[in-house]
């Protein structure tokens, strides 16, 4: 019989295990950002990891702003 | 590297709040949230101004020394973007913030508040780029496709610029010289520090 309790009890304690909160975040660090690491803007399919390539394209979409260059002044 | 900053010329900004609605648009931004808005100062009075006003993912931002559970970070090209799986929406951000950038989606019943969500320049946020999980959580990562915040991109009068610190900065320069007029950059001050001053040379003894 006390076997038969120390087990249900065992699986009580393992099953209730599993209902555990999953946590956000890996680690909590006091002071520094400790969450999900951010990938450059150049490294996807678009670019290929080309950072040249990119920067261009920002320049020219900046420069795209100003209409002095755009349409003359 | 980059500097990405916003400026907004007042002496153009026209109060069409295109932006306002190009940023809801493209970042698909719920009832409630603004991550940008247009502030108009001395309304309906001669000379009345407005300004465009969004975070500026300023270069020490307050909203990074307050939080709680440190959920904010600046990415190498100047933005500051935050990760809602760590934000606990405790509201700091909000009263350190001199622009009211953050903001908070209602997530139930007696006003309560969900994560917070401000603008990320477009930039997406700590998921992997283009992913449905990323744009769910911060919207379209415009920087990734080589592109500027579509706030700035599209604004009819060019009165919001957006992009590399150095080349807005420029722009605006100009401008203003050959306007003659409105050289006030707006929030700059507040985002990005004053120009620095350096220590003056050695002064020349003044002889009594």
């Amino acid at each position: 019989m006390s076997k038969f309790v120390v087990m249900v009890l065992l699986a009580g304690v393992f099953g209730l295990s599993a209902c555990g909160d999953k946590d956000g975040v890996v680690v909590y660090k006091q002071g520094s950002y400790s969450g999900k690491t951010d990938g450059k803007p150049w490294e996807n399919a678009a670019f290929a990891g080309d950072k040249a390539k990119w920067e261009n394209s920002i320049r020219v979409r900046g420069q795209a702003q100003n209409e002095s260059k755009r349409v003359g002044d | 590297m980059a500097r990405m900053k916003f400026l907004c010329d007042s002496e153009r900004c026209i109060e069409c709040n295109g932006c306002v609605t190009a940023c809801k648009n493209e970042n698909e931004v719920p009832w409630g949230v603004n991550r940008r808005r247009v502030v108009t100062l001395g309304d309906g009075l001669p000379g009345e101004k407005s300004v465009s006003v969004a975070c500026m993912h300023c270069s020490d931002a307050p909203c990074m020394a307050v939080c709680p559970v440190d959920c904010f970070y600046h990415t190498d090209q100047g933005v500051v973007l935050h990760d809602k799986d760590m934000c606990i929406g405790c509201g700091y951000c909000f009263y350190a913030c001199p622009f009211g950038a953050p903001q908070y989606p209602q997530s139930g019943s007696f006003g309560q508040r969900g994560k917070m969500d401000k603008c990320t320049f477009c930039a997406g946020g700590p998921e992997t780029d283009h992913s449905e999980e990323e744009f769910k959580k911060y919207g379209r990562n415009r920087l990734a496709e080589g592109k500027l915040p579509l706030c700035a991109e599209m604004c009819s009068t060019k009165a919001l610029l957006g992009g590399d610190g150095d080349v807005v900065a420029d722009i605006f320069r100009d401008r203003a010289l050959k306007r003659g007029k409105g050289g006030e950059m707006w929030g700059w001050g507040s985002a990005y520090g004053k120009p620095e001053q350096k220590p003056d040379a050695k002064k020349p003894e003044v002889k009594s």
